[in-house]
């Protein structure tokens, strides 16, 4: 099914007796396997309002972020939370939609600085498992009218209701980009370099390692010129101590090197599962020497490593009670069944999100099980 | 605004009550004396006054607990207090319940400069958790206008703002674990050092939940490193439709300052009476401030000024000292203490899209003349967060009334606009029969359903956010319950 309109789409499900599957581009083939009848965003589509001087964007679910993107650029804004590109990583093809973005609370490597995709939303409108329209926030900055049930629905894959549009918060573009890269440094010491950066005045946007034989570990700044220039003559300073630190000052290559981190290009062909560990740096820093896999990347100031493992290895096991959680991104059907998609929940949160999702979708057609 | 008439089941066993939580709290803990419960009659909408049934003001997580699982089995409700600064009667309680206060919870757990968090429990007040920090040079960026009293427990469920929201975002954006007691007395965490959460955003769910999920008792916040330095610009405007487009100039060219503050004409004339900050006489007034070092500031200004200097200002005043940038957030910050100076005042916070304020200020303007009552309007321009002050007379009969209805009317067009009801004060009691102007039937149950799963029985803070006669079965239950 692929309705063209809200209505249809509240039709859809009001009538809908059995499973769906709700998708978006179909980019992002995240959670525990769902079997149903695939229910599409993909016909509702246009931006419905732009105002740059308001930083608002509001968008139909199923818009492709290509054309929100080509948009905020043509008035030099962006999405400032970066949302990876997952198609590489999981062999899709197709156009990632805003309404999938948003439903994965999907989040690139400035989620440090400027707050995950959940922090730049706005406003929701979706149906419920009962076909009923709902709305919730709006589409101004600053909201406390009633309960916050945007951030509630970002990052619920579809479980709660289906998005039918979206207002997101959008910045401006930062006029130019520099990397600062520190040489040779070990876990431990890079995540502590990367602290001091994120502690210090200069307004890191993102700060990455990536390990192996010539570790590098990788701090962005973004600004106007002259205010780049400074704060990675300042960082060089402040982080003298830890070592050999050069920087990239070309803003096309410093651009490629974050996007490239963002969409976690080092492991498009690696064999294997992918996982995603979202923990506190410094205990980043601990874990990632117990993965037991060479093949993995630091992201977030350390607070998130992606990894590679053999098929069917339960990496959330070696997190042993370490606050945080991991998710498997990449894996084949059996392991994700096998294995839980996403970390298990204390028991009082388990009953509460399972308390909600019969509330919000009593038929328990919603994604049944992608995400508990 | 009405109140539920008390449930008097529980009235009548107040004594048993008052016995069951001196089992598990300190004997100082439980104020139930009427003379000395009246101390938690009111919060910052002091024109509406209840004394609840007792106060109690727990020092632990587990004291939290214990006094919820009495108050469940009893069937009593719950009005959860930070610090009571809430501006729209938030922590306003019934005869019949119970205010579960925070204060001595105030201890900072954890600092953690490495990971930039820290741990505090939430009876801390805004500002000491920044001052907990500050030796570091970091803070905590939330900084609402009451932030030396308000409560970190009172910030989460309303999810506090500020002047400085356009740069570092509101309490949600800064908040990233919580400890919460919910009404059963179950203790759970949600969220902690780490970025984001596993399953469902219960913690962005919980933030701005006035205190009707659950209680809060235990915070992880971010904090951020002091900027090097920030210095604002002040520019006047002889009519508002010029200032809100410098305004949306200001933010299109890719600046972006950490507050962009705006005042109109009766706003500048009551506090230059009461500051003497030396403001200029005109329509519109802006204070735009930004950060960085001395020469990042420089660039920036300058660009802001250039920008200005397209809308002919009538004064343009760039701060190029800290005595000077105090002398131009003097007028601003003693705004709301000149208001009180000249009347009583009633304080609005709707949110509108920049766009539309001229047209907001023209039509406020208006309805002030209809009503016969003077608005003056402060707020957060860069984000559309509104502030108008509506003076009246309380002594006067018949004036409140007439306040609250032009208050009601000013919000209803913030709505009208696409904007909202409020934008970092909360619904409480003052908002709460202007919600179906916001939402629809369904999009109200919907959010009553989220209750439910948290609160079956409705016990915690009730009477709040959403119409009587929306909540009415709901209320019922707990009534039915006892």
């Amino acid at each position: 099914m692929t309705p063209k309109t809200e209505a249809e789409l509240a039709d859809a499900i009001a009538s809908a007796k059995t499973p769906l599957r709700i998708i978006g581009g179909g980019t992002r083939p995240i959670g525990n396997p769902v079997a149903g009848e695939v229910l599409s965003t993909s016909a509702l589509t246009g931006i419905e309002l732009y105002e740059p001087g308001a930083l608002t964007i509001v968008a139909k679910s199923g818009t492709p972020l290509s054309k929100i993107e080509t948009a905020l650029s043509k008035e030099n804004q962006r999405l400032a939370f970066e949302p990876m590109d997952h198609r590489a990583l999981l062999g899709t093809t197709g156009d990632p939609t805003i309404g999938g973005v948003v439903a994965g609370n999907i989040s690139g490597p400035r989620r440090v600085q400027a707050g995950a995709c959940r922090d730049h939303m706005l406003g929701v409108r979706f149906v419920d498992g009962t076909g009923t329209v709902l709305k919730n926030g709006g589409r101004v900055m600053k909201n406390v009218t009633g309960y916050d049930l945007v951030k509630l629905l970002t990052g619920s894959y579809g479980t709660l209701g289906v998005m039918s549009e979206v207002a997101l918060k959008v910045l401006p573009k930062t006029d130019t980009q520099a990397t600062v890269m520190i040489h040779g440094l070990p876990i431990a010491r890079a995540v502590k370099a990367m602290s001091a950066a994120l502690g210090s005045p200069y307004e890191v946007s993102a700060a990455a390692h990536m390990p192996g034989d010539s570790p590098v570990t990788m701090l962005r700044v973004e600004g106007f010129e002259k205010s780049v220039a400074y704060r990675c003559d300042q960082l060089k300073d402040t982080l003298a101590e830890f070592g050999e630190i050069t920087v990239e000052t070309d803003p096309a290559k410093s651009a490629k090197i974050w996007s490239a981190s963002r969409d976690v290009a080092g492991f498009h062909n690696a064999e294997g599962d992918v996982w995603r560990i979202s923990v506190k740096p410094t205990d980043g820093a601990h874990l990632a020497g117990k993965l037991g896999t060479d093949t993995f990347f630091m992201d977030w100031g350390g607070g998130l490593i992606w990894a590679v493992v053999p098929a069917g290895t339960d990496l959330r096991a070696k997190m042993n009670g370490t606050p945080g959680h991991a998710t498997l991104i990449r894996a084949d059907e059996a392991t994700r069944a096998k294995l839980d998609v996403f970390h298990p929940e204390l028991a009082p949160i388990a009953k509460v999100s399972a308390g909600l999702r019969a509330k919000f979708d009593p038929k328990g057609i919603l994604n049944p099980g992608l995400m508990a | 605004m009405e109140m539920p008439a008390p449930n008097t089941a529980v009235l009548s066993k107040k004594a048993k009550i008052v016995e069951r939580l001196q089992s598990v709290l300190p004997k100082d803990a439980v104020i139930y004396d009427e003379a000395e419960t009246r101390a938690y009659e009111c919060d910052g909408l002091s024109a509406y006054r209840c004394p609840p049934l007792a106060a109690v003001l727990p020092s632990s997580t587990e004291e939290v607990s214990a006094v919820l699982k009495i108050c469940h089995k009893e069937g009593v409700p719950v009005v959860p207090r930070g610090s009571g600064t809430s501006l729209a009667g938030g922590a306003l309680p019934t005869a019949d319940s119970i205010i579960l206060g925070v204060a001595r919870l105030n201890d900072v757990i954890e600092t953690d400069y490495d990971n930039r968090v820290i741990k505090v429990q939430t009876g801390r007040t805004n500002l000491s958790v920044t001052g907990a920090v500050e030796e570091e040079d970091f803070f905590y960026a939330p900084d609402p206008s009451s932030q030396l009293a308000c409560a970190i427990a009172g910030n989460i469920a309303m999810n506090s703002g500020g002047a400085h929201c356009l740069k570092y975002g509101v309490t949600t954006n800064n908040l990233l674990g919580v400890t919460l007691v919910m009404m059963d007395g179950t203790i759970t965490e949600l969220g902690g050092a780490h970025l984001d959460a596993g399953g469902l955003d219960l913690l962005g769910l919980i933030c701005g939940s006035e205190g009707q999920l659950g209680v809060v008792t235990e915070a992880t916040l971010r904090i951020l490193r002091k900027p090097e330095g920030a210095r604002p610009v002040l520019m006047g405007f002889d009519n508002n439709e010029v200032a809100g487009a410098c305004v949306a100039d200001i933010i299109k060219a890719g600046v972006l300052p950490v507050a962009i503050e705006f005042m109109d004409r009766p706003c500048i004339e009551a506090t230059e009476a009461f500051a003497q900050a030396g403001y200029p006489m005109c329509e519109a007034l802006l204070i735009v401030e930004v950060e960085g070092s001395d020469a990042e500031i420089d660039e920036q200004l300058g660009l802001i000024m250039q920008i200005a200097r397209k809308h002919n200002p009538v004064e343009l005043r760039e701060s190029k000292s800290s005595d000077e940038s105090a002398k131009i957030w003097l007028g601003r910050k003693s705004a709301f203490g000149a208001m009180g100076q000249i009347n009583d005042y009633m304080c609005l916070d709707g949110t509108i899209p920049v766009s539309s304020l001229p047209h907001v200020l023209k039509r406020i303007s208006e309805m002030s003349k209809e009503y016969g009552l003077d608005v003056a309007n402060v707020f957060h321009a860069g984000d559309g967060n509104m502030h108008p002050l509506i003076l009246f007379d309380a002594n006067k009969p018949g004036d409140l009334e007439l306040c609250e209805a032009l208050g009601a009317d000013i919000l209803r067009l913030c709505v009208e606009v696409g904007g909202c009801l409020t934008g970092e004060h909360g619904v409480g009691i003052e908002k709460r029969d202007l919600m179906v102007d916001q939402f629809a039937a369904d999009d109200l149950e919907n959010q009553m359903a989220v209750k439910d799963v948290f609160d079956p029985t409705w016990l915690l803070n009730p009477s709040k956010v959403f119409p009587l006669a929306s909540s009415e079965s709901r209320r019922a239950l707990a009534i039915a319950a006892e």
